[in-house]
């Protein structure tokens, strides 16, 4: 039911002047319609240009870039060349867009009704007397529960999926013919990334509009759209059925790209795809994805392709694309370096409990300890040399905290940290003995953020080497190289500043530094989070090298169950600040028996269109932890009344080493699963 | 799947940071018109002496008062003093306190501020209660009552004027350094269990620099203005030595027959600040896209 091209873009290049004066394109003779009724996926990692091309489909140029040829229609008319005021009055009204974070798009000093109301006046495609019937259809419109309730509340007392919810209904205030969607549920937890996607594609069905959703991430894309395009350093590669491109695409980058995913499915590690984009205005004559490529003949570095059309419907920017076949997009891994027999403990958390409660003055004067629910408690892991334990849950389930907790930079409220043979580990760093700070290191989620932007490579690494071994002069520079080369990065790197370095390169900096210091515990917060998804599996790659070479045992943290997957030899699933379940990475993840364990797993995104997730527990807010009884009890979809609210589930044993939370009785919860059943309700069309 | 060394990246030589941000300033219009004033200025109260038209305390009984023409360029004074060599003599010894007092009161405001926001807790809280009771006192008042019992003099407006004019600098540099203390890379540094001054020096000093060179240009023209304040009052410098503020403070009272004697030192003044401000400007501006943060092109 699509209908006649609404967003046409043709031939368009757009640019900045670098320093040195010549005029460098992030896009490259781009030509991309969009249909009334078609969803469009935009796909590409950083830097390959897909929000220029998106922000130029509404007229928009980021500054410092300017037109180099082409335009960007929309109904007919170029956006790129139409002054200011003609600009305004399409967008929103005709074109709409949903940003990335809506929560920091909201205004926060208005309610949600009065913001929806400004935005209708504001199009006038409503009467006056019409505005509040249509804020109430419009919160109706994208699922939000009592649309009066949530009106008259205020931006910050929404969730996060809430809070994109409403800006949706604002996007749709205007009534657009063109909604774009720039990363929209990126940053949002994974029970609730689903809820939205879900609502979306309902939209783009039912709407009839045309849409482009700007993601990283398959996954959802997979979920909305049903045409993707995939850039590659400012150009389309490959254009084609959302089906084709995800599952068996024909150019050699997508498949990289697809075989990088790590999978639920899959055990194994993910491959990687070494390099990187050439930069802005650094494309040689021939293909840009030459040096990446695994099929490349010496004719691709001389010829530039052009985007030719497929028999089989859609375009494709390769010489070489029926020979594309050849490169694997699934299960292509090699299996990660699982032990299986581990050696002794060698952390033991024993009923831990951390409070970020600050003591009133009240509470100073009289001497009692701070009031309020601990962020965590009652968390039980032991942790055995050489093993990956992976920690998972979504944001605010404490993770991160019994990182830090581990690292001695928060000190726990109650129980305690054992280490080694050495006892209870004291709690803060500066309580310490140096042998126990250098035998724990730590990796954090964001290079950026965890080097120092003034410091070289050189200094970075000179640190942990000079605190923990007081080496200098040229035994610490032997040593800093040594290192490098062990994270597969050379010696022409010492003298080079963060900022010079891509994404996964400052992230192996950053491992070699954990490194340095010759670890025995490495813990690792979300430490491919930050990065795209082809340098993930590379860094998952290198960890686990790394890990096969010295023994080190990891506490691995991600919100992304997958990943763990794909690195963990056990996991445990924490919620609230509790622990749910913990066990066996292949147990878990192939019989999840606690409710949020099923919920958590069922939400995830598979980039591949057949597979929809499975939406249980509902994405409602929760600020803190129940005082008492289950952690899941306002979210649990198995929930047993009374009991669930009031006592503290016990601890079932599912067999080697499988240990649950939960009051449902562990038979019921081995066998009947909530997850099996709906599967055959929701989607007998797959498999 | 086991991949070699990354390929080497094309990249811009290490250029020294100061030529990298005086090149910065410089292409800004601010930038070259500030640094122009004060290198003239600084220029002027160096070498003045050696090429002055005239001896700036030589009066002359028949020009008094004289409205500027060829031999007196800018007129005489109430003496019949050559008000060009005055004036282009009457900085010096503002610039000297003023340029010795700056990197004193940022440097001990500075180092005091870094400590506290590094380490927080309740000497932070007193300390910066200390820090707001200060600044609420009027600092002429503070000036004064220093200069009332330590008496003028090189010796005493310096350690003053540092010691008043580091206590807003202490602000400045704790809320920069409470910024990067935030940052995981001061975490990193915590958990591998570096020392206090190790971490002040090693991740927090080349962060905070920017933020207190910027503000050391700016504490500069308050203090330039405070110093011509005092002598205007009469409690900076004696006569007969030239001075802009006691310049302007004599030819107040002639201000309606001869109106030349105060322009001269007021548009000194006046240009000197104006281009320590416009070079702090464009300095922060260039320091705000320095290499550290530059993207590789």
């Amino acid at each position: 039911m699509t209908g006649d091209v609404l967003i046409d873009v043709q031939n368009l290049s757009i640019g900045f002047t670098g320093r040195s004066g010549k005029l460098l394109p992030v896009l490259r003779n781009i030509d991309l319609g969009v249909r009334r009724g078609e969803s469009v996926g935009i796909v590409g990692e950083s830097g390959s240009g897909k929000s220029t091309l998106a922000l130029a489909m509404m007229g928009y140029l980021k500054h410092g870039l300017r037109v180099i040829s082409g335009q960007s229609l929309f109904g007919g008319r170029d956006l790129l060349a139409m002054p200011s005021r003609d600009l305004q009055r399409i967008r929103g009204g005709k074109i709409a867009l949903i940003p990335q974070n809506s929560g920091q798009s909201l205004s926060p000093n208005l309610r949600v009704g009065a913001q929806l109301t400004e935005s209708l006046a504001l199009h006038g495609k409503v009467t006056s007397s019409g505005i509040p019937q249509r804020v109430t259809e419009l919160l109706q419109q994208v699922r939000l529960p009592d649309p009066a309730a949530i009106a008259i509340r205020y931006p910050h007392e929404l969730s996060g999926g809430q809070q994109q919810r409403v800006a949706i209904a604002m996007a749709l205030a205007g009534d657009p013919e063109a909604l774009l969607l720039d990363e929209p549920t990126t940053g949002l937890d994974v029970t609730t990334q689903a809820h939205i996607l879900e609502l979306l594609s309902d939209i783009a069905v039912r709407l009839n509009k045309a849409m482009v959703y700007v993601s990283h991430d398959l996954g959802a894309i997979a979920r909305v759209c049903s045409r993707v395009v995939v850039m590659y350093a400012g150009e389309i590669v490959l254009d084609g059925d959302a089906t084709t491109v995800l599952t068996n695409p024909d150019h050699p980058y997508a498949r990289g790209l697809l075989a990088s995913i790590p999978r639920l499915g899959n055990p194994n590690l993910p491959m990687a795809l070494e390099g990187r984009p050439p930069p802005p205005g650094d494309a040689g004559p021939g293909c840009s994805f030459v040096d990446r490529c695994a099929i490349a003949e010496a004719s691709c570095r001389s010829e530039r392709p052009g985007l030719q059309p497929l028999l089989a419907g859609g375009r494709v920017r390769c010489r070489l694309h029926e020979r594309a076949g050849s490169i694997p997009t699934k299960r292509a891994g090699k299996p990660a370096s699982a032990g299986g027999s581990f050696g002794e403990p060698l952390v033991r958390l024993s009923n831990l409990a951390i409070s970020y409660a600050r003591q009133s003055l009240v509470d100073q004067l009289l001497g009692r300890k701070p009031q309020g629910v601990p962020t965590v408690d009652r968390v039980d892991i032991e942790i055995r040399q050489g093993e990956v334990i992976g920690l998972v849950g979504e944001s605010g389930s404490g993770k991160s905290t019994i990182l830090k907790a581990v690292a001695g930079l928060v000190g726990p409220a109650n129980g305690e940290i054992a280490y080694d043979k050495s006892g209870a580990l004291p709690a803060t760093v500066e309580q310490r003995r140096p042998e126990q700070l250098r035998e724990i290191q730590l990796i954090f989620q964001n290079p950026d953020e965890s080097l120092n932007p003034r410091h070289t490579i050189e200094q970075i690494l000179a640190q942990p080497l000079q605190l923990y071994f007081g080496l200098s002069g040229d035994a610490l520079r032997e040593r800093s190289i040594a290192i490098l080369e062990r994270v597969r990065l050379g010696a022409h790197y010492l003298d080079r500043l963060p900022s010079q370095l891509s994404g996964g390169e400052k992230q192996r900096v950053a491992i070699a530094r954990a490194f340095a210091a010759k670890p025995k515990l490495v813990l690792c917060d979300e430490v491919t989070s930050a990065l795209d998804v082809s340098v993930q599996a590379a860094v998952l790659d290198l960890l686990d090298q790394l890990r096969r070479d010295s023994g080190t045992t990891y506490v691995f943290v991600s919100h992304d169950l997958a990943v763990v997957r794909a690195l963990s030899d056990r996991v445990a699933v924490l919620y609230q600040g509790r622990l749910c379940e913990i066990g066996p990475a292949a147990a878990v993840y192939s019989r999840p028996c606690h409710p949020y364990t099923e919920a958590l797993l069922g939400a995830v995104l598979e980039p591949d269109p057949g597979a929809r997730p499975v939406l249980m527990a509902e994405d409602i807010m929760e600020l803190s932890p129940p005082a008492k009884g289950c952690p899941f009890q306002r979210r649990c979809h198995r929930k047993v009344e009374a009991i669930c609210e009031s006592m503290t589930p016990p601890q079932q044993d599912a067999g080697a080493g499988h240990i649950i939370h939960c009051h449902i009785p562990i038979g019921e919860l081995t066998s009947v699963q909530t997850m099996s059943a709906l599967d055959n309700v929701v989607r007998p069309h797959v498999q | 799947m086991s991949a070699g060394l990354t390929a080497p990246v094309a990249m811009t030589a290490r250029t020294s940071r100061l030529s990298a941000v005086i090149r910065e300033m410089l292409s800004r219009p601010s930038g070259c018109i500030g640094l122009f004033l004060v290198i003239a200025h600084v220029a002027l109260a160096l070498f003045s002496p050696f090429f002055a038209p005239f001896d700036f305390k030589a009066m002359n009984a028949n020009a008094i008062l004289a409205p500027p023409d060829s031999t007196h360029w800018l007129g005489t004074d109430q003496l019949g003093r050559d008000i060009l060599t005055r004036t282009i003599m009457g900085g010096r010894q503002a610039i000297l306190v003023t340029a010795i007092a700056t990197p004193l009161a940022v440097a001990w405001g500075g180092l005091l501020g870094i400590y506290l926001g590094l380490a927080g807790g309740r000497l932070d809280d007193i300390l910066m209660r200390v820090v707001d009771a200060f600044l609420a006192l009027p600092w002429i008042l503070k000036m004064l009552l220093m200069i009332v019992t330590f008496g003028t003099g090189v010796g005493v407006l310096v350690p003053t004027l540092a010691f008043f004019y580091g206590i807003p600098v202490i602000r400045i540099a704790r809320a920069a350094t409470q910024n990067i203390v935030a940052r995981d890379f001061v975490l990193a540094a915590r958990a591998r269990g570096h020392s206090r001054v190790s971490i002040m020096r090693r991740e927090l000093f080349g962060n905070v620099l920017d933020a207190l060179m910027v503000e050391g240009a700016m504490r500069w023209s308050w203090m330039l203005l405070a110093f011509t304040s005092l002598s205007f009052l009469g409690f900076g410098v004696s006569p007969p030595t030239p001075d802009w503020g006691l310049m302007i403070a004599d030819s107040r009272n002639f201000m309606a027959i001869a109106p030349w004697p105060a322009f001269a030192p007021v548009i000194a003044l006046s240009s000197l600040i104006i281009g320590i401000n416009l070079t702090a400007d464009a300095l922060a501006k260039a320091l705000g896209i320095d290499r550290a943060q530059a993207a590789v092109h």
